[in-house]
Order: C-alpha cells, then structure tokens, then sequence
C-alpha cells in the first residue's frame, strides 16, 4: 500500500512536470518542468531499487544535461515561441493521433494478466555488481563510449566557436585581411 | 507490490508526451527537450524490466542510453548556438534551409 501511494504520488509529478513542459511556452519554463519529471523519475528508480541509477540521474540528467540546456536558453536569450501555420498542422494532426497511441499503449498493458508484480527494491545489486558487469562484460562498448565522448566534445568546441574570434587569438588585430578571410570562410581547419 | 506494467504504463505516457512536444513545439531547444523526455520514458521501461527478469544488464543499458544522451546533448546544442549565429531565429518553421 506504502509503495503504491509513493509510486502514485512520483508518477503525478512525474506527469504533471511532463505536461507543463507541452503547456509552457517558454523555453526556460520547459525546461525547468523537465529538471521536475527527472527528480521524480530518480525517485521512481529507488522504488525499483537501482539506487546508482537514481543518483546518476540525478547527477549527470537533472544535474549537468539540463544545467547545459539551462545555459544555452539564456545563451541565446530565447523568448516566448510564436504559434506558426505549421504548428497548427502539427496540433490538429499530432495531438489526436499521439493520444490514440498511448491510450492503446495504455489499455494493452493493462490488461495484460501475466505480468508480475514487483516488490519494493526489486532490484538486487549494488553498484559494485553493475561496476563488476560493466567492466567485464561491457568493457568494450564501455571504452567505445569515452571516444564517443571525445569526439562529441570536439565536436561541440568546433560547432559552437566562432573563427573569427580563433583567428583574432591567433594573430591578433593586425592579421592580414585576407587571411581572417581564409579562417572565417572555415578553410584553416 | 505493484505490477511491472505500472510502470511501463508511466514510461508510454512520458514518451507520448514528448512525441507530442516534438510534434507540437516549434522551439527548436524545447523541441530537443522533447527527445530528452522520450529518452527517459524509454529509460523507465529498461529498469522496469531489469526488475522484472532480475537482470542487472537492464541498468547497464540505462547507464549507456545516459552518456549517449549527454553526447547528444553537447553536440546538439552546439548546432542549436550555430543555427541560431547564422539565422538568428530558433523557429524550426523558419529554418528551412541547409545553407545560407
């Protein structure tokens, strides 16, 4: 009964953070409903039991993904989002269809009879068992992904800089017009 | 004791509202928001189902959905910043071309 009424309560607000972030039209109000529906979800890991997934949860999703995302909205000073032609489309077509989806979704679920029931803290294992998994068994999708790491955030640095400003640090305000023209137009790197 | 199927109900209706705001959302940082919910709807389901089968790979592939996600969240925003540097708009409607 206990866990019901905590999973009841975390799903509300899991869901209610979920549709505030639709209902919003700022973006910064979006995201702020987001960092509520990934509290909520880490608490819903801890009925489950997957205590370290809780805390990277809310370490890496709530913590540094929605700090960055909290960054580049008043980065670039995004304002109120205007309803568009398209977006009206969007609306008449997508909210109907997506709404018979989940209720389908919904309803099979539901009545599937053969599904178990799970107690609270299901899962057994702590994080030194997932630590012993992910570097025997795991170890190289595990290695794969820090050089996805990598590349992502060479990635970012050259998308989000501006050659301009490299060019400037480079050779200062007296560098030669065409050369600033060469960096800028992407060609040095 | 609640059935599995609780909470894989709550993950459909995470992922069904961020396939609604990626639908409807015409911001394109909410619009990757979205993605972001639909990732953790899927995420709810992986360890609804690790609980079920009592398998700890389940919360592997969660800890893998989540440096992915922190991979595409660096990378998209960086192409959010540059999109908005050369067209100073973040309307989706209005980002209609691949070059300038």
């Amino acid at each position: 009964m206990f866990h019901l009424i905590l999973f009841l309560f975390f799903g509300a607000i899991c869901v209610g953070g979920a549709v505030n972030l639709l209902a919003q039209s700022h973006p910064i109000n979006s995201a702020l409903s987001l960092i509520v529906v990934m509290g909520s979800l880490a608490a819903e890991y801890l009925l489950l039991g997957a205590e370290f997934l809780a805390a990277i949860q809310v370490i890496v999703y709530a913590g540094a993904i929605m700090v960055l995302f909290l960054i580049t909205i008043m980065l670039l000073n995004a304002g109120k989002e205007e309803r568009t032609k398209g977006s009206r489309v969007a609306i008449l077509i997508g909210v109907p269809g997506v709404l018979i989806g989940g209720v389908l979704v919904t309803w099979t679920l539901l009545h599937r009879s053969d599904m178990p029931s799970v107690p609270i803290g299901a899962l057994k294992g702590d994080p030194s068992d997932i630590a012993r998994l992910l570097f025997h068994q795991f170890l190289l999708p595990f290695e794969v992904t820090s050089v996805l790491i990598l590349i992502a955030i060479m990635g970012a640095v050259v998308l989000a800089s501006r050659p301009e400003a490299i060019a400037r640090r480079h050779y200062g305000d007296e560098a030669p017009e065409e050369t600033r023209e060469l960096v800028a137009s992407g060609k040095d790197h | 004791m609640i059935p599995v199927s609780c909470y894989l109900v709550l993950s459909g209706i995470l992922f069904v509202c961020g396939l609604l705001g990626f639908l409807i959302k015409r911001n394109i940082i909410t619009i990757f928001m979205s993605i972001e919910l639909m990732l953790n709807g899927v995420n709810l389901s992986f360890v609804a189902f690790a609980a079920q089968w009592h398998a700890l790979s389940g919360q592997v592939f969660v800890f893998f959905v989540m440096v992915v996600a922190a991979a595409e969240a660096a990378v998209g925003l960086a192409i959010i910043i540059a999109v908005y540097r050369t067209r100073e708009t973040l309307n989706v409607d209005q980002v209609n071309l691949l070059k300038l």
